[in-house]
């Protein structure tokens, strides 16, 4: 059994940022990822960022992941181990993992769980044809790896994600025929949706998917009209030629480690499903564990990190570590999150999390000193 | 034609095979998981499950807040039986030091 102070399970902006705010605090952190480089989603994030500075706005995804990564690099008290997968946290506090083929258990002090979200599917006629992809698989495809999916493609939804993506398919020369969204209203940033525009992709709202075609893969596919009930309206099918679609219809938390430790958990439709009740310090019910980043509520990266921040000085707080002004830092971030949650997307999110704070006792918290 | 509406890529279970368990009185996850292996593959029901709970909150007429996910066993991903073994009887190396 490894003995390890703080463990943060996921590398991605919100483990990132949680193992550096606990190292500065004299913590020892390890950080385990499953993937061989870390920073999460980040590193196919082309784009620059929203928020405000102090999120690293103005600066493309994968630069934030180097700022982080560089800035742990200096740390002494910070171990990574990459290529590691957590496999399971047990009642008595023993996570176990695995790594290079070896299965390991580990007895952390405190753990950050930072594990992310997944896509969501969808279920369509012949949505197991090869080229219908989740939109951030497609991302990684191209911007990680390099490789073009297609030559012509549908996005079912037009949040965030569906919008940035048919972007970035558009700068690699891939064609976007149609973007369609159920939803009565575009989900995500009107800047976003208003650069693909201007690019010549229509924007089909109250639109989704009727069925795909093909043999060995994708050939064409049909959309069509919804009625207020979300059915699709015979008569207003339209034919589309394309060889890849794109499922962007939401994320949902990575939260089975949650489930295993005994976490309280709550479905909350805003936040993408089953997510842990917590106090504002993102201390869940279970003693020790603490939570940050999509696994927590599907957000963005940039109030992901905000969340890291806090759930590791929690995490540090709680091991007795200390800062000289930890209230006004905690305060700090509370006013960056409540900023990015503005708006009507932010306030559902707000509305959601309002329904899962829980309060502890205060001994041994960010609260107490 | 063969329904093609895939909900389990797994354990290549469709819409139509998920809708007649729930008619046949499997309704919550685990049940459904027991009987037909949905959410026992590779993805261990991080694609199928949200799909699977809609199924059964329309058929049944209960929201999603309300439905358990079921139980989460370890490990979440396949590993290899020697790497098991191999811990059993080295009895957990010292890793890191």
């Amino acid at each position: 059994m490894i003995p390890v102070e703080i463990l943060v399970i996921g590398g991605g902006p919100a483990g990132l940022c949680a193992a550096v705010q606990a190292a500065e605090m004299g913590s020892k952190v390890l950080i385990v990822d499953r993937n061989n480089t870390l920073g999460g989603q980040l590193v196919k994030q082309t784009h620059m960022f929203f928020g405000s500075e102090k999120q690293y706005a103005s600066t493309r995804g994968f630069d934030i992941a180097n700022i982080l990564l560089d800035k742990i690099d200096k740390m002494k008290n910070v171990e990574i181990m990459r290529k590691a997968t957590v496999l399971a946290i047990y009642e008595d506090g023993v996570v176990s993992l695995e790594h290079k083929d070896k299965y390991i258990k580990i007895k952390p002090k405190a753990i950050v769980v930072a594990t992310g979200a997944s896509e969501k599917n969808l279920a369509f006629p012949n949505n197991d044809l090869p080229g219908i992809y989740g939109a951030g698989a497609v991302q990684t495809l191209m911007n990680e790896y390099g490789v073009k999916p297609g030559n012509r493609v549908l996005m079912i939804g037009a949040g965030n994600i569906g919008l940035i993506v048919s972007y970035q398919l558009i700068q690699a020369g891939v064609r976007v025929e149609a973007i369609v969204e159920a939803a009565p209203t575009i989900g995500g940033y009107l800047v976003h949706a208003s650069k693909v525009r201007r690019m010549g992709v229509p924007i089909l709202t109250g639109y989704s998917i009727k069925e795909a075609y093909g043999t060995d893969s994708l050939e064409s596919a049909a959309i069509w009209k919804l009625d207020e009930n979300w059915r699709g309206i015979p008569g207003t099918e339209k034919k589309l030629n394309v060889d890849v679609i794109c499922i962007s219809v939401g994320l949902s938390p990575l939260s089975e480690l949650l489930w295993q430790a005994g976490c309280q958990m709550k479905y909350i439709h805003e936040l993408g499903g089953f997510v842990p009740v917590r106090d504002t310090n993102l201390h869940s019910s279970v003693k020790g564990l603490f939570v940050a980043g999509d696994v927590a509520g599907v957000e963005e990266a940039s109030s992901a990190m905000v969340e890291g921040y806090i759930a590791g000085m929690s995490a540090a707080a709680y091991l007795g570590y200390k800062l000289y002004n930890m209230k006004l830092v905690k305060e700090d971030l509370m006013n960056q999150l409540d900023s990015l949650r503005h708006g009507p997307v932010g306030e559902k999110i707000r509305r959601g999390i309002s329904n899962l704070t829980i309060e502890h006792e205060a001994a041994a918290s960010v609260d107490a000193l | 034609m063969k329904e093609s509406i895939i909900i389990c890529r797994c354990s290549d279970l469709t819409q139509q095979d998920i809708r007649d368990l729930i008619n046949e009185g499997y309704t919550t996850f685990d049940e459904i998981k027991r009987i037909s292996r949905v959410g026992m593959g590779p993805c261990q029901g991080r694609t199928c499950l949200p799909l699977v709970l809609k199924e059964i909150s329309i058929a049944i007429g209960i929201p999603m807040s309300d439905l358990s996910p079921g139980t989460f066993r370890p490990p979440v991903k396949s590993i290899k039986l020697e790497a098991l073994t191999e811990e059993a009887i080295e009895g957990g190396e010292s890793y890191l030091e």
